[in-house]
């Protein structure tokens, strides 16, 4: 028996949802009283891999192959399902990002393993083996049972902390038999946003809607992102318009995230919308409607003209990350 | 080129979501069911574009009971050639791909299609185990689509912090989402002819679920809102900082 934790890289650099997913597989394993292994494919510094230790990986697995530099789904899903059956893996850790989600349902399928997309939390293995994860676009959550001998999770991005200690892994490298041929997917190229912080891993988040009365305006949602370090988003409508590009729409027909800190400006809150947003600890609503539905959601509401506020709000963060040096 | 697009039913993406029998059951009472939004608008209008500039035979499959049927013909009315129906209440995606596969194999279709994920239980699963099944590549999160050639297609697909460019030989299998085509509304004329397109059920091999839902929850109700005046944009970094802790 054993958790094995897949833990991606970009560019040679872990994932934030790696270190989550290792955090959880630790945790777990300790849990089910056995040996947590985290596996790394491509060309990774040797510091970062040992450096998992931190996360509570004793032990790193490390395929040192240029040919698994790009994450090739394809082939990734092969080389993770050959790993889980020669460790006898019983559990299998991704996380719940974009690579996660190319991934995982392949392995699970052909190791025949149930799968939850998207834990909360750490399973509840006092009888069985129940793991909780949202439904209905985070309106509701689920207790999902997996029957099966092996058993996949994929944590769900910003929903674990992840915990540091002070420990070294041990780097054990791994040989994978890769051919060329194995390549049936064939990367072509690969853009990356420039400077911007992806989304779901984003702690802060500064989002606009129609409000804003057009993609000119964004200058000010984009100086609030930048004074606190946050990434930007859009509602559908914003999206749809071509005010802003499609991966920055939030919603239940967008993407789901769950900041520590989401500040909708000038967002009326949609049920659809709010399905996207209502997993973030805090949420600041700006809107000069006081019966925009977005208020019963929020933790903090400014009711006035976004076009005031914001620029007021950048300033007294620029003021307070000053005074905090 | 034979393409297969994967339908599911879920609830109106305005639905109130509640639940019955001690919270193991989705409260019905009241709500309208539609095909699954990324299923529809992605998958299928992708699929009717390919089939309208390249020429191809689009089919329909869904794993559920009858009460599926009317969604099938929805989807039948924006212009898809025939469907199947496999009659079994699916407990995890896991059932639903398995039983895909099944049907899959026996028809060789050039490209599989699906929907991100559904909204309803959120599992973006069911492509990617129809290619686990299946042992065929899959390309999941495509926002665009174009065969290159015969037999060949390139396609966009989110990654971690950026996108990406990728070729693939058919048979494939693809997710898809926003950016791969746009909401198609039915016409009358595709109304009338969805009635008398056919609509295959073929009972299931077998019910393979390794998941179960053991119960729901609805999360806490929110506390009420704390205003904080629009002149007073420091009181709101102090509360953010010191109360909230996450600046």
């Amino acid at each position: 028996m054993s958790v094995l934790v897949f833990a991606d890289q970009h560019e040679g650099k872990i994932r934030k949802g790696a270190l989550e997913a290792v955090s959880y597989g630790s945790k777990l394993a300790a849990q089910l009283g056995v040996e947590c292994t985290a596996v790394v494919l491509g060309s990774v510094a040797a510091e970062a891999l040992s450096g998992l230790g931190n996360y509570g990986a004793p032990r790193v697995l490390h395929a040192d192959n240029p040919l698994l530099d790009q994450m090739n789904p394809d082939v990734y899903a092969r080389v993770i399902r050959t790993l889980a059956d020669q460790q006898k893996a019983t559990v299998i850790v991704f996380s719940h990002n974009f690579n996660g989600k190319a991934i995982a349902p392949v392995v699970a399928a052909s190791l025949n393993a149930g799968w939850v997309a998207g834990a909360l939390a750490l399973p509840d293995t006092g009888e069985g083996f129940v793991v909780k994860k949202s439904v209905f676009s985070g309106k509701a959550f689920a207790y999902v049972q997996i029957s099966s001998p092996v058993k996949i999770i994929s944590v769900n991005p910003n929903s674990f902390p992840v915990v540091k200690e002070d420990h070294q892994a041990e780097v054990i490298p791994l040989d994978t038999a890769v051919n060329e041929g194995d390549f049936r997917i064939k990367i072509i190229s690969t853009e990356t946003l420039s400077g911007d912080i992806p989304l779901p891993e984003a702690d802060i988040i500064v989002s606009g809607g129609r409000g804003l009365k057009g993609p000119e305006n964004w200058g000010m949602v984009e100086d609030l992102a930048k004074a606190l370090g946050a990434a930007t988003a859009c509602s559908r409508p914003v999206a749809d318009a071509g005010w802003r590009p499609h991966h920055e729409h939030v919603g239940q027909t967008g993407i789901t995230v769950r900041p520590n800190l989401y500040i909708a400006i000038a967002i009326s809150g949609a049920i659809q919308h709010l399905a996207g947003v209502n997993g973030s600890k805090y949420i600041v609503v700006i809107n000069k409607d006081s019966e925009a539905p977005f208020f019963k959601a929020a933790d903090y509401g400014v009711i006035g003209d976004a076009f005031e506020i914001v620029p007021r709000l950048t300033e007294a963060v620029k003021a307070y990350k000053v005074a905090q040096g | 080129m034979k393409i297969l697009v994967c339908i599911s039913k879920t609830p109106d993406t305005t639905a109130k979501i509640a639940f019955t029998d001690d919270n193991t059951k989705f409260n019905e009472a009241g709500v309208q069911y539609i095909v699954n939004p990324s299923d529809e608008w992605y998958a299928l209008v992708r699929a009717l574009e390919l089939k309208e500039t390249l020429g191809a035979d689009v089919h329909l499959i869904s794993v559920g009971g009858p009460d599926y049927d009317p969604i099938i013909r929805k989807a039948l009315a924006l212009g898809a050639d025939e469907a199947v129906r496999i009659n079994l209440d699916a407990a995890d995606g896991y059932a639903a791909a398995s039983q895909i596969a099944a049907y899959a194999r026996q028809e060789n279709y050039d490209l599989i299609m699906t929907g991100k994920e559904t909204i309803d239980f959120n599992g973006s699963g069911v492509g990617g185990m129809i290619a686990g099944i299946m042992e065929l590549p899959y390309v999941s999160l495509a926002s665009k689509l174009e065969m290159k050639e015969e037999g060949l297609a390139t396609l966009r697909r989110e990654i971690e912090g950026g996108e990406e460019v990728c070729e693939v030989r058919t048979p494939f299998i693809v997710s898809c989402m926003k950016g791969m085509a746009e909401q198609r509304i039915p016409n009358v004329r595709g109304i009338m002819a969805a009635r008398t397109k056919p609509l295959k059920v073929v009972e299931a091999t077998a019910n393979t679920a390794l998941t179960t839902i053991v119960r729901f929850e609805l999360p806490p109700a929110k506390e009420r809102v704390k205003l904080v005046d629009p002149d007073q944009m420091d009181e709101l970094v102090r509360l953010l900082h010191e109360e909230a802790g996450v600046i």
